[in-house]
């Protein structure tokens, strides 16, 4: 890029980061990036960090009240003929259940660490468009009380987590349940839709300088592939859910075969996107592990270009997999064979980076804390729940076990494996980044064990149960069918598992109050965000860094290298080239504002009136404008006027 | 603590730009990529149903001559808008408040146009599915005509109010693209609806 003489004219002056000492420069640096104070300043907040822990948090939040929800539904099925929850109630217990863990915990929960890490990850001081980041998780909160509003007030949705019609349609989804689940998919389609954006543009635009998509931290390639992943699969779900609460709310006949429409419809559209979505969660949770496994290998990443291109490639093959979601549908042979096809290839992406997690194990200098215990739980689960999902790939093994208990035990060993215990080690891994403070390693270990043991006899029993034609989503069942002990076993697992949270929740309590602060890099891990404070700056980074290899902090012992000349006055940060990372520009980052959070109140309140009335969206709209244009309509001149610009330097 | 490793200064680079070196443009493109994604996904729909009737449209075809006009402005509307990114990439204030102030007057007349449509389409969206496909296709095609020509209006206030420096160009750029989508998705729409069923009809 050519040296332009009007940049010199526009803010030469401006004081910038190379005439400061580093306790000065921190000193500038937080009064020009901090929120206003108070609750207020809270409200206004557009920093990533603490929009990324209110994800995180609330999604605990949310895993914790449906975890208790699976509580009260083993309770019921501990023996048999039960009478403590009726039908009906049972039926929005396995509905919220699914649906909340889904859509409000694991989605929102990898979105959260996404919003956190990756800037951090990637050395740069925001998250692209960080005010639509604060209106999506408003967006996700509102969506979140509404659901379980609700359901307090029983009108829970009851159709089950993928409400199929005509259960859910206007025909036999009686009341407002199913119009709350449609609602709910909704809102957390447009945060999620939101955050997609915001991390593919990050991931994109503000790498640090020199660091080449080569050298992207795993975790941050497998952020960048969810997202695309969102953007490709959510809009499927967008127009199924919108459908389904049209023909409930307004007469119309999508899924109407009386009138022309059709039921199997909202399948393909449904797991079009629900399929892509397990490995919407499941890929963040490779890219977890991956660190993870890097640094307590003690060693580069064997097979990293590998490891990126199966994930780019489960990336692919998820969308071509979902009809095998609808094996006993009747639909013609060949597809379901090619579908069959696909499902089995999937697995050879996910054994390419099992292999290679093997590879830098066996070869590096392990040392094992309590985020690598978790990681081999997440081997043993997780293989588990692939082999279970091999089986049920095939199509004529489909139809004998379809809609028995052999569904439930492999969604969980899966997502359990698959989603939760990854997260939880990198909850433990980045707990001292985002807090802090240190867990405490015994309650660590109790834990753990209690966690694995718990899934494997609780989704093993269920696995059985299956196996023995009970089926799935029955209240109770009655006594002579031998399946009384079994139930007991998985209700005694999953009560291990409840147990294994309060006793998180009790290591987190403790830390929390304890003083001791944790050290900026405990594990000695190689990636940018040890390389800030525990927990980081506003600003993340005093100077931005410059990468020069994949392992930036084991490659450089001593101070990282760095740019200087950015401005210090104001909130200015660096964009860098697409693909080879070259700085391109210098850019203002938004101001902190209320008008997300406005935003964000108007739009759920026209979500949740539209159920009542579709008017809503007539007089929901002009307030609606408001708020977006006084939102975006720009304040203050942070470039060159126009006439300050020679005319030949226009282009 | 050591003197910090400085191996590159950036305090020259610009503090604006357009196309790709920008994050903005980035982000149109992701949006009209998912908003582009829910045409397709209604498109599929249509042909999804119409598959699964024997009989196709279920009913009276709207009328041809409102959507025709309207397609036809669209393309004619085209060329302002092509002439006004140009003006724009070099950032020329006074033609670009010009090319919005008649972008909007455009955009108003495309919604009259659009709004007589509504009235000659000859069947509800709670007659049957295809009335529900029909309307559903027209009902999000109208959603972003609506957007776009207030985020047009609201840009011209803009350029003319203030404040303007370099980056409101690059902004200006990415409207005027989002109009070639909101054209592009027209067109789609108008054959899917229109002249599908009639080359079917008239195929052996």
């Amino acid at each position: 890029m050519t040296e332009r003489h009007w940049e010199q004219v526009y803010d030469e002056n401006a004081p910038r980061d190379t005439a400061f000492e580093e306790l000065a420069l921190h000193e500038k640096l937080t009064e020009t990036w901090s929120q206003p104070k108070g609750f207020l300043g809270w409200l206004m907040s557009v920093d990533h960090k603490s929009i990324g822990r209110r994800y995180i948090v609330t999604a605990f939040c949310h895993l914790l009240m449906a975890g208790m929800l699976a509580m009260v539904i083993r309770v019921q099925l501990a023996y048999p003929d039960l009478q403590v929850l009726d039908p009906d109630l049972y039926n929005q217990f396995f509905t919220m259940h699914g649906t909340v863990m889904m859509f409000l915990f694991a989605v929102p929960m990898v979105e959260g660490v996404m919003i956190y890490l990756v800037p951090l990850m990637i050395g740069t001081r925001i998250i692209a468009f960080p005010r639509l980041n604060a209106f999506s998780y408003w967006v996700y909160l509102a969506g979140g009380i509404m659901v379980w509003v609700a359901f307090f007030i029983n009108s829970g949705p009851d159709a089950g987590w993928f409400s199929y019609v005509p259960l859910a349609g206007p025909e036999f989804g009686a009341g407002k349940r199913s119009d709350i689940y449609a609602q709910m998919i909704t809102f957390t389609e447009v945060a999620a839709l939101a955050v997609a954006v915001e991390i593919i543009v990050t991931v994109m635009k503000f790498r640090a300088p020199g660091m080449t998509l080569d050298r992207m931290p795993i975790l941050v390639w497998a952020s960048l592939i969810t997202a695309f992943m969102i953007v490709f699969s959510m809009p499927a779900v967008v127009v199924s859910s919108t459908f389904l609460i049209l023909d409930r709310l307004i007469g119309t006949h999508f899924y109407n075969p009386a009138e022309g429409g059709d039921v199997l419809l909202w399948q393909h559209l449904y797991w079009y996107f629900a399929h892509p979505e397990v490995y919407i969660i499941f890929l963040p949770s490779l890219g977890l592990a991956s660190q993870v496994v890097e640094t307590f290998s003690r060693r580069p990443m064997f097979g990293y270009r590998a490891i990126v291109l199966a994930l780019i490639g489960q990336g692919f093959l998820s969308f071509g997999l979902w009809v095998h979601h609808m094996f006993a549908t009747g639909l013609p042979r060949l597809g379901n064979s090619f579908f069959a096809a696909s499902s089995m290839a999937i697995a050879i992406p996910s054994g390419i980076v099992i292999f290679c997690w093997m590879a830098t194990i066996g070869t590096g200098r392990v040392r094992l804390g309590v985020p690598m215990l978790w990681i081999i739980s997440f081997f043993v689960l997780f293989i588990l729940g692939g082999l279970s999902g091999v089986m049920l790939a095939s199509v004529p093994i489909d139809l004998q076990i379809t809609d028995t208990y052999v569904l439930p035990s492999h969604i969980h060993y899966v997502l359990m494996g698959g989603a939760v215990c990854p997260l939880i080690a990198a909850a433990w891994f980045w707990f001292s980044k985002l807090t802090g403070r240190s867990l405490q390693t015994s309650l660590g270990v109790l834990q753990w064990a209690l966690f694995l043991v718990g899934a494997f006899v609780s989704f093993g029993a269920m696995f059985l149960l299956g196996i023995s034609g009970m089926t799935r989503r029955v209240y109770t069942y009655p006594h002579n069918m031998q399946w009384d002990t079994l139930n007991l076993v998985a209700s005694l697992g999953a009560w291990a598992i409840g147990l294994s949270f309060l006793v998180l929740l009790l290591n987190i309590a403790l830390s929390l109050r304890s003083r001791a602060s944790a050290p900026n890099n405990p594990f000695d891990a190689p990636t940018l965000e040890w390389s800030t404070s525990s927990p980081p700056a506003i600003y993340n980074f005093a100077r931005i860094p410059f990468v020069q290899s994949r392992d930036p902090l084991w490659d450089e012992r001593g101070e990282l290298p760095v740019v200087s000349g950015l401005r210090v006055d104001t909130r200015e940060i660096l964009v860098t080239s697409a693909v080879t990372a070259d700085p391109e520009m210098r850019e203002h980052a938004p101001d902190p504002t209320l008008w997300p959070l406005i935003a964000a109140i108007v739009t759920s309140v026209i979500l949740v009136a539209s159920i009542y009335t579709p008017q809503a969206l007539v007089w929901g709209a002009p307030p609606l404008a408001i708020a977006l244009v006084a939102w975006l309509y720009p304040k203050h001149i942070l470039a060159p006027r126009p006439e300050a610009v020679p005319e030949e330097e226009t282009i | 603590m050591s003197a910090p490793r400085i191996i590159r200064d950036v305090s020259r680079l610009p503090t604006y730009s357009s196309g790709p070196s920008n994050p903005m443009w980035w982000g149109t493109l992701a949006f009209v990529t998912i908003e582009g994604l829910g045409f397709v996904f209604g498109i599929a729909v249509y042909l999804y149903l119409q598959t699964h009737n024997r009989s196709w449209p279920l009913g009276p075809q709207p009328d041809l001559l409102w959507p025709s006009i309207l397609t036809a402005v669209f393309l004619l509307s085209e060329i302002p808008n092509w002439w006004l990114k140009k003006r724009s990439s070099h950032h020329d204030l006074f033609w670009v408040r010009i090319g919005l102030a008649g972008m909007s007057l455009i955009g108003l007349a495309v919604i009259a146009l659009r709004g007589f449509e509504l009235t000659t389409l000859n069947i509800r969206w709670d007659s049957n599915a295809y009335g529900s496909i029909v309307w559903f296709l027209i009902g999000i095609h109208t959603t972003h005509v609506l957007t776009d020509v207030f985020e047009t209006i609201v840009m011209a206030v803009l350029m003319f109010v203030g404040p303007v420096d370099m980056r409101r160009f690059a902004e200006v750029n990415d409207n005027q693209d989002y109009w070639d989508f909101v054209v592009l998705s027209w067109l789609a729409i108008y054959i899917t609806i229109h002249w599908l069923p009639r080359w079917l009809e008239v195929a052996p």
